[in-house]
């Protein structure tokens, strides 16, 4: 059997690269989201961030997902978006 | 006395005349064929009566054109191009045309149904009556999906990839990043439409989004990954059922996929498919050498690869990974009926066949060649199943024990019915707090009233589940303990029903 032609077992979708956001020039006056994703001792590195965020005077939101192994839905990550300048996800333990 | 037998002289219907000058007929014969010997002299019969009228008789010849020396048009189709265009299964095949379009055919030798088609009357009168044609050398083994993908519209959607000269497929294979490491089955069209073969659903349909790129699969990608992996059509339905098993939300494939744990996802088949596809459920159940455990558990992984992007070192973060991540698949051993199957055991029909995704992250064995009484056993079992992961390991800890034949006889003989033996299990399975390991985190995911006395008992499967299935060849006493990270509201055994 010819073999000189094969179908793509892909996506055939590049994956997305897009350009990191630029950093803000100061978080002065923006909302801040701590994004806690259920992982093991998260909670404990947002809550000292929280703590010193809002002794500076800054806006804290804090949101948390089910569970670690379970993908953020999509309605949590838009009130995330429409709620804060900025966010800062714990990612592992 | 001979017996004078009127021989009818071939001729044309007189109502058919005016017809003749805007005919034509393709007759499609092969030389290898008995019945096309026979109806050579007629072929030749009918173009002396049709051409003087301005009638054509094309001849194709599939094997030897030679076959049709002295027609007027001989034509050879040994590349098949009009037997596949006109759909012929059978040879002979006479067809007749009206304005360039079929208009009747006649298959095999029938004389009454060749007299209707080419309306001459007397055809081949020192013939039998009938004869059966002989098969089309269009139906050849594997000749179908050939002539489909050569002449036809094949309908797949994919991307055509072409190896360059010189190249290997199988290195393309490679360089393009599509194998686990292991060489693949260069997925060519003709190999994928035999694959799709196995299933009734269309290429085009979407099974679901494959993480970790949330990618739409369709049937056809399975198909392809499938043909990469080995698979033949008949384990289709399976393959199909346990990509869509694995992206049930219970399981969390991302999880599964993404983790520095070592698990992947393990299929296991119930049911009647697993013995007519020739499953392995016995000796080496785990192992290597069955080509439809091996192939059905290697194409979910590859789908996953190949069409997720889910690929070691990106998302995938596994600190050892395991062999397992290459295939886990196997059928449970059903045959004794004095245990249900683990389907049954989940309600459905011993008569339906099912998949089932759980994690793990390989086996480990348990050895009790010593004990004859159920409780001993049970007591063997649980000393192993407590060190999974640490022996006061409790949260997000899950396992599938499969119960080895030399085993279950114990159990069998004792009366123990499988539920009874988790229960004894799992009653054994029961930590003191104060052994308990606290990890990073202290002792979280245990409630304050749990961590208020020391001795307090925690399940081992606080959060988790815990299985129990048959499975391994008959001889030696062993078992083997399936374990993995997950649990309940987590990472969780699916099962989907095979339709």
């Amino acid at each position: 059997m010819p073999e000189d032609i094969l179908l793509d077992p892909t996506a055939e979708t590049a994956p997305a690269i897009q350009p990191r956001l630029a950093r803000p020039e100061s978080i002065a006056g923006k909302t801040i989201g701590l994004f806690d994703i259920a992982k093991m001792r998260g909670d404990e590195f947002l809550d000292r961030l929280d703590e010193l965020l809002t002794a500076r005077g800054h806006a804290v939101k804090r949101y948390r997902k089910k569970h670690f192994t379970h993908l953020a839905p999509i309605e949590l990550k838009q009130r995330i978006k429409s709620e804060c300048d900025l966010v800062i996800e714990g990612l592992a333990d | 006395m001979l017996a004078m037998t009127q021989v009818a002289v071939p001729h044309i219907e007189t109502s058919d005349k005016p017809a003749f000058p805007a005919r034509t007929f393709l007759a499609i014969v092969k030389q290898d064929c008995p019945t096309c010997v026979l109806a050579i002299p007629v072929l030749r019969q009918i173009e002396q009566l049709i051409a003087p009228l301005g009638g054509t008789l094309e001849v194709y010849v599939q094997d030897d054109v030679s076959f049709a020396a002295g027609f007027s048009h001989a034509c050879d189709d040994t590349a098949l191009a009009t037997s596949y265009r006109y759909q012929v299964d059978t040879v002979p095949t006479l067809i007749r045309l009206k304005e360039g379009q079929e208009d009747a055919r006649a298959v095999g030798w029938q004389r009454a149904q060749w007299q209707a088609v080419t309306g001459i009357s007397g055809l081949g009168e020192n013939l039998p009556d009938y004869r059966p044609g002989c098969g089309s050398k269009t139906m050849d083994p594997r000749m179908p999906v050939r002539l489909k993908v050569k002449y036809g519209n094949t309908g797949l959607a994919s991307c055509r990839i072409v190896v360059p000269a010189l190249s290997d497929a199988v290195e393309t294979c490679y360089e393009r990043g599509w194998t686990d490491g292991l060489p693949v089955v260069p997925p060519t069209e003709e190999r994928v439409l035999e694959v799709l073969d196995g299933t009734a659903r269309s290429p085009s349909e979407v099974i679901g989004l494959i993480p970790p790129n949330l990618t739409p699969c369709t049937v056809e990608k399975v198909a392809i990954n499938a043909v990469m992996a080995g698979c033949r059509p008949e384990y289709m339905p399976v393959v199909l059922t346990a990509v869509e098993a694995a992206l049930m939300p219970a399981f969390g494939l991302h999880g599964v996929l993404a983790t520095t744990n070592a698990c992947t996802p393990v299929v296991m088949v119930n049911g009647p498919i697993a013995r007519a596809i020739g499953m392995n459920a016995k000796g080496n159940v785990f192992g290597q050498g069955n080509r439809a455990n091996a192939a059905i558990g290697r194409t979910l992984q590859l789908v996953v690869r190949n069409v997720g992007g889910g690929r070691p070192g990106e998302i995938d973060r596994s600190v050892f990974g395991t062999p397992a991540k290459y295939s886990f698949c196997f059928a449970e051993d059903e045959e004794d009926p004095r245990w249900e199957s683990y389907a049954v055991s989940l309600g459905y029909s011993p008569n339906a066949s099912t998949v089932t995704i759980f994690p793990g992250d390989g086996i480990t064995q348990t050895i009790d060649h010593i004990s004859r009484q159920p409780e001993d056993l049970c007591r063997s079992y649980a000393g192993c199943i407590r060190a999974i992961y640490h022996t006061g390991h409790v949260i997000g800890v899950q396992a599938f024990l499969a119960i080895g034949r030399e085993h279950a006889i114990v159990f069998y003989d004792a009366g123990w019915s499988k539920a009874r033996v988790k229960e004894e299990l799992l009653d054994l399975l029961k930590i003191p707090v104060r052994e308990v390991a606290p990890g990073r985190s202290g002792l979280s995911g245990l409630t304050a009233e749990e961590k208020a006395d020391p001795n307090n008992l925690i399940p081992k499967f606080k959060n988790g589940t815990f299985n129990i299935i048959r499975a391994g060849g008959s001889a030696g006493k062993y078992s083997a303990i399936i374990s993995s990270i997950g649990g309940r509201g987590s990472i969780e055994p699916v099962t989907k029903e095979i339709r």
